[in-house]
């Protein structure tokens, strides 16, 4: 006769993630040397579960069950380990003594299947790594969305936590330290703590029906897989659960008679019927960052570098953390010295004494680093933040582990828009009017953001006009081991390319990156990333005092905007982003213009014919006029250089402002005379043509009285100003086209032939003979009626040029 | 007796609460103080003995940073306050020599002209000249008073003293022994001595200090209110307070006008808007509280001079302006871009708007 149930299974109520706890469990373990091990887990991941023997198995890991149905809205569960995580550990005793290991929480199937009953966010992002609350339980990462639910989700998923903040400490590892760990040869504290979380559970508040329902299946089901345990003939069962649980489960095994016990048949019946999807599990790598993600509930582990600290450190936790946290810094060579070190841990320790603490915590040693090792100053401290209370430790799992989630993705993708991979390289031509050609374009866009370039677009696409894309596709084996390292960014290329494009707009380091990235995104149609990356952009042109960068960025976006409307995305974050950097170029740009060399002055002037450009394609009343304004108050400003004075002179000629103004600053004639007249130094006035020419020159062949002001200026240098003169002329006459350059000269030679005669003379037109052929050309630009009186030609020929 | 004086000392000011704080205190206390570390904390942030007296909180603000703060002098370390002007660094570095040793007054002011003089210590000459160097020749310094007796010795704006004074601590603290080489001697501190210093780390004209002196130092750094509503009430209680000994006549109150002066500083600061979803460029100016309250103050006395006696947007203008364009070029087109891209588009502050750019 075998002893009764209660005395051949060991319940051992744990803190998920808790060192304390970790410790605790593995000394036990040690002591009664169970033949069963059972783990609050998916019982699906029974057969992977062998895994983590494998040497290439470094937690943090977390196992991933995913539905295999349901496209887009794909749904996961995670259950991340850490080192000190006590199921890891558990994990580990059961594979290293041989003893066989069984989850046995309710199936991921079910808990996967049950999701669309509860009130979540929807969306793909709830099962996006990067958005859920996985850092907890899967019941997190599932959880409902209402906040009554969430102080009563809170107690469960961390009770004792509660604990602690009844015994009035705010940090539950130092109270579990306290009362568990530094008990002197008492018994194993996992009795205390199953009385505790009984009492715990008759006063915790009321909890939502549906949690309660869910609470009571997965409950059910781990009793009904300790009787089967029982039943196998097992003789000392260890069960690691959640402190929470222990009381339910112990309930199930001890008091079969007693009334109100939950008995195999009523477990039987709670589980009778449960929705069923088909999941796959495997084991992915996790990492400490995303252990501490505090999204949800507020459960993440807040500091999981500090815990494998405590976990690890053999002894002098205290003195060992600061002697690594001086490593870090001075890693980054700031001075710290061994008597900063010692500074600190006094201090650490006094502020223990003075709050009454037996022993300095995460709050003491980060108060101290702050007061001592950092002199005060934040930004060290965030670094120790960083690198040592949350760490960056990385998980990675052997190569044997199931495929993941984002590889079968890509192959659903690739079946569905008969895309199929192949190692000779293949061209494909896409026309993103039909809907499966633009699917593809946006699958290939969004594997490149993944780092998997299987389709590189050939040439320019430019060129081709907007609706053509072509492409050269060739898989290459590598794609998939990067595939692998990309699943850790989502489930589904979409989710995963979006995840991506976040983090990379938060990481950008420059105004350039993030435009670029802003363009990789929309033609991948990530509008979920899109306002990350909008935002970053915002701040980084909000924050970036180089206004060049500004103008940079400018063109670019205003393309985007322009075109973005071609696939359908939505463009209005991108189109607040474009208004505050035209008034921050309009701001910022008369700061710029002043004490230029003659090489950054052409660097600018390439910078503002781009923005000029890009704001006539915006064309947007609002911004021309802003930045007609900003260049006319620049004309006037005295030390602007000659280049950039004439380029901004021919702007405003061109958008009708100067010339038209007959106020003090006179017309153009007058600008010109002005820039090209004695006071003038003869580089200067060279600089000064050059940039009004710049455009090109056919202004000079219809205005005989700016060629003849050139031309009297020329005429009139002294000769070795002459030869000084002459390249910067020549660079300037040099880039116009032949016929051009060839009327220029015609006109010059008929100035010289009959000096004093004016233009008008010469140009005098017969409007009669004109009439029919000027009505042609307007008709065939199209232009409104206002032109079509050729009786009355214009004075000179600029109307027309 | 001080009821006469303008500013009585804090030991003095408070003096019932630190005799009840005694009186009730039972936990151990360091060599040399006058309190427990734990009565320490009470007296400055307030809270009620056991007996149901209550001590008023001298310092309302982050309770770690004060923990830290006593745990500090509790280890024999000296203690660095810094923050921008207006966050109370004075205060509470009095307030803690007060509690500590009941006496705040071995204070030490740095200026660019102190001397070292004033950190070690210096002579009567006529006796000096009459006697030669000798005990009865030589005038200690604050510091070194506070060496005698163990008691906390302040100095205040460390880091505008030269760097070669700044230094003269170094010894002080590390060896907490002063030799004095004329007369062959030195003082050894007695138990309870240490050092408060405050400084400022964003102002101008300031010395930096040494990292062999920093070293010593642990350092609290005073923030600034962390609300907006704390902020404006911090303003307004000032500025009524200046007002009153300006003897400037009532004005309306202008409880808008300050907050939207905070808001402007508070965001100009921090380098985004209240609701968090614009970045800024932040001006090289602090835009401390301090300058806040002279902004109003100044916009008071010019409703009450020149204008209709209520505080207008177009009184407060000129004065931000003035705070926020430090330095001609950089920042005005951080103005100019905050001008445009923020208060523009605020339908509800038109008028300061408009104030601004005539102002500009």
């Amino acid at each position: 006769m075998a002893a009764p149930a209660h005395e051949r299974v060991r319940i051992f109520g744990i803190r998920h993630h808790g060192p304390g706890s970790a410790r605790a469990l593995g000394r036990a373990l040690d002591d009664i040397r169970p033949d069963m091990v059972l783990i609050e887990g998916p019982p699906e991941a029974d057969a992977i579960v062998g895994l983590a023997a494998n040497p290439g198995m470094v937690p943090p890991v977390a196992l991933l069950a995913h539905a295999l149905d349901g496209g887009e809205e794909r749904r996961a569960a995670f259950w991340p380990f850490a080192e000190f995580s006590p199921e890891w550990q558990a994990i580990r005793h059961a594979l290293r003594a041989g003893v066989p290991v069984r989850f046995f929480d309710l199936p991921a199937a079910h808990q996967l299947a049950d999701e669309p009953d509860r009130d979540r966010p929807a969306g793909p992002e709830a099962t996006g790594p990067e958005t859920t609350p996985t850092a907890v339980r899967p019941e997190a990462a599932s959880g409902t969305g209402d906040g009554s639910g969430g102080a009563a989700e809170a107690v469960r998923l961390d009770p004792l936590a509660r604990l602690a903040e009844a015994a009035g400490y705010d940090d539950a590892e130092r109270w579990w330290d306290d009362v568990v760990e530094h008990r002197d040869g008492g018994p194993s504290p996992f009795e205390a703590v199953a009385e505790a979380m009984a009492a715990l559970r008759e006063h915790a508040p009321a909890m939502p029906e549906d949690h309660l329902r869910r609470e009571e299946r997965r409950e059910a089901y781990m009793r009904r897989t300790v009787r089967r345990a029982l039943k196998d003939g097992y003789e000392r069962i260890a069960v690691v659960c959640g402190a929470w649980h222990v009381p339910a489960i112990a309930a199930g095994l001890r008091s079969t008679r007693s009334a109100g016990a939950p008995t195999a048949a009523a477990d039987d019946r709670t589980l009778r019927g449960l929705p069923t999807t088909k999941v796959a599990l495997t084991w992915v790598p996790w990492s400490y960052g995303r252990l501490a993600v505090r999204s949800g509930y507020g459960a993440g582990v807040v500091s999981p570098g500090w815990y494998h600290h405590l976990f690890t450190a053999p002894d002098r936790p205290i003195e060992r953390w600061f002697a690594a946290v001086a490593a870090v810094l001075r890693a980054e060579d700031l001075p710290v010295s061994s008597a900063h070190v010692i500074e600190a841990v006094r201090l650490a320790n006094a502020l223990a004494a003075l709050r009454g603490r037996p022993l300095a915590g995460l709050d003491e040693v980060t108060e101290a680093a702050l007061a001592v090792l950092c002199e005060g100053a934040e930004l060290p401290l965030e670094l120790i933040q960083r690198r040592m209370v949350v760490g960056e430790r990385l998980g990675s799992v052997p190569d044997g582990a199931p495929m993941v989630p984002l590889q079968r993705d890509l192959r659903d993708e690739q079946r569905r828009l008969r895309l199929n991979p192949s190692a000779t390289a293949k061209e494909a031509d896409l026309d993103l009017r039909r809907p499966v050609d633009l699917d593809r374009s946006r699958l290939l866009h969004r594997l490149r953001l993944l780092g998997v370039p299987w389709g590189e677009p050939a040439g320019s696409g430019r060129g081709k006009g907007t609706f053509r894309e072509t492409w050269t596709l060739a898989w290459r084996p590598e794609f998939d081991v990067r595939l692998v390292d990309a699943g850790a960014w989502g489930l589904t290329v979409r989710s995963a390319a979006s995840a991506r494009a976040r983090a990379l707009a938060a990481e950008a380091a420059t105004l350039a990156e993030l435009t670029a990235l802003a363009e990789r995104c929309l033609p991948a149609d990530l509008g979920d990333a899109l306002p990350a990356v909008m935002a970053a952009l915002a701040d980084r042109a909000a924050t970036d005092t180089d206004v060049a960068h500004l103008m940079a960025a400018l063109p670019a976006l205003v393309r985007t905007l322009r075109y973005g409307d071609v696939r359908g995305t939505s463009v209005e974050p991108l189109r607040t982003v474009v208004d505050g950097l035209v008034v921050r170029v309009c701001v910022g740009l008369p700061g710029e213009v002043s004490g230029l060399d003659d090489d950054a002055a052409r660097a600018l002037l390439d910078r503002v014919d781009d923005v000029h450009g890009a704001l006539s394609l915006l064309d947007d009343a609002d911004h021309a006029a802003r930045w007609r304004g900003t260049l006319a108050a620049l004309l006037d400003r005295p030390g602007l250089h000659g280049l950039i004075e004439g380029r901004l002179t021919r702007l405003l000629l061109e958008a009708g402002s100067p010339d038209d103004a007959d106020g003090p600053a006179g017309g153009i004639g007058d600008r010109m005379a002005r820039a090209v007249s004695v006071g003038a130094s003869p580089a200067r006035a060279a600089a000064w043509i050059e940039g009004f020419l710049s455009g090109g020159g056919l202004i000079l062949v219809h205005d005989d009285r700016l060629l003849r002001l050139v031309d009297d200026w020329i005429g009139g240098l002294p000769a070795d100003s002459f030869t000084d003169v002459l390249p910067l002329l020549r660079r300037t006459f040099a880039t116009f086209e032949a016929p051009e350059r060839r009327s220029i000269g015609e006109r010059v030679a008929r100035i010289g032939a009959a000096p004093g005669r004016g233009p008008a003379d010469d140009e005098t037109l017969d409007s009669a003979r004109a009439a029919p052929a000027v009505r042609t050309v307007i008709d065939i630009l199209g232009w409104p009626a206002r032109g079509a009186d050729p009786g009355r030609p214009r004075d000179d020929g600029r109307g027309w040029a | 007796m001080t009821e006469a004086v303008l500013r009585p000392h804090a030991e003095h000011q408070f003096a019932d609460e630190l005799v009840l704080l005694a009186e009730r205190d039972d936990r151990p206390r360091p060599p040399g103080w006058r309190l427990s570390p734990r009565a320490v904390m009470v007296y400055l942030l307030g809270g009620a003995l056991s007996d149901g007296t209550v001590i008023t909180p001298k310092y309302v603000g982050p309770r770690r940073l004060i923990e830290v703060a006593v745990a500090t002098l509790a280890t024999d370390r000296a203690l660095l306050l810094l923050g921008v002007p207006g966050t109370a660094k004075t205060w509470v570095s009095e307030h803690l020599a007060a509690a500590v040793s009941g006496d705040s007054t071995l204070l030490v002011q740095g200026t660019a002209g102190t001397t070292e003089e004033a950190i070690r210590y210096g002579w009567n000459y006529a006796r000096l000249l009459a006697e030669g160097p000798s005990e009865q020749a030589l005038v200690p310094s604050p510091v070194m008073r506070a060496m005698r007796s163990g008691a906390v010795a302040r100095v205040e704006e460390l880091t505008r003293m030269p760097s070669d004074v700044q230094d003269s601590l170094i010894t002080i603290l590390s060896e907490k022994a002063l030799p004095v080489p004329e007369l062959g001697t030195e003082t050894q501190a007695r138990k309870g001595f240490t050092v408060i210093a405050t400084a400022n780390d964003r102002d101008r004209g300031v010395n930096d200090l040494s990292s062999a002196l920093r070293r010593r130092f642990n350092t609290v750094v005073l923030p600034l209110p962390a609300t907006t509503e704390e902020e404006v009430d911090i303003v307004a209680r000032r500025v009524a307070q200046i007002g009153t000994s300006l003897e400037l006549p009532e004005t309306i109150a202008g409880l808008e006008e300050i907050r939207r002066v905070v808001t402007v500083f508070r965001e100009l600061r921090s380098g985004r808007t209240a609701d968090g979803r614009t970045r800024l460029k932040s001006p090289s100016g602090t835009l401390s509280t301090a300058e806040a309250i002279s902004v109003i103050t100044s916009g008071r006395v010019l409703a009450t001079h020149f204008g209709d006696g209520v505080l207008r947007a177009a009184d407060v203008a000129g004065g931000i302006v003035g705070s926020v364009v430090q330095d001609p070029v950089s920042d005005r087109v951080v103005w100019q871009e905050y001008l445009e891209t923020v208060v523009r588009e605020r339908p509800e502050w038109r008028d300061f708007y408009r104030a601004c750019r005539e102002v500009s």
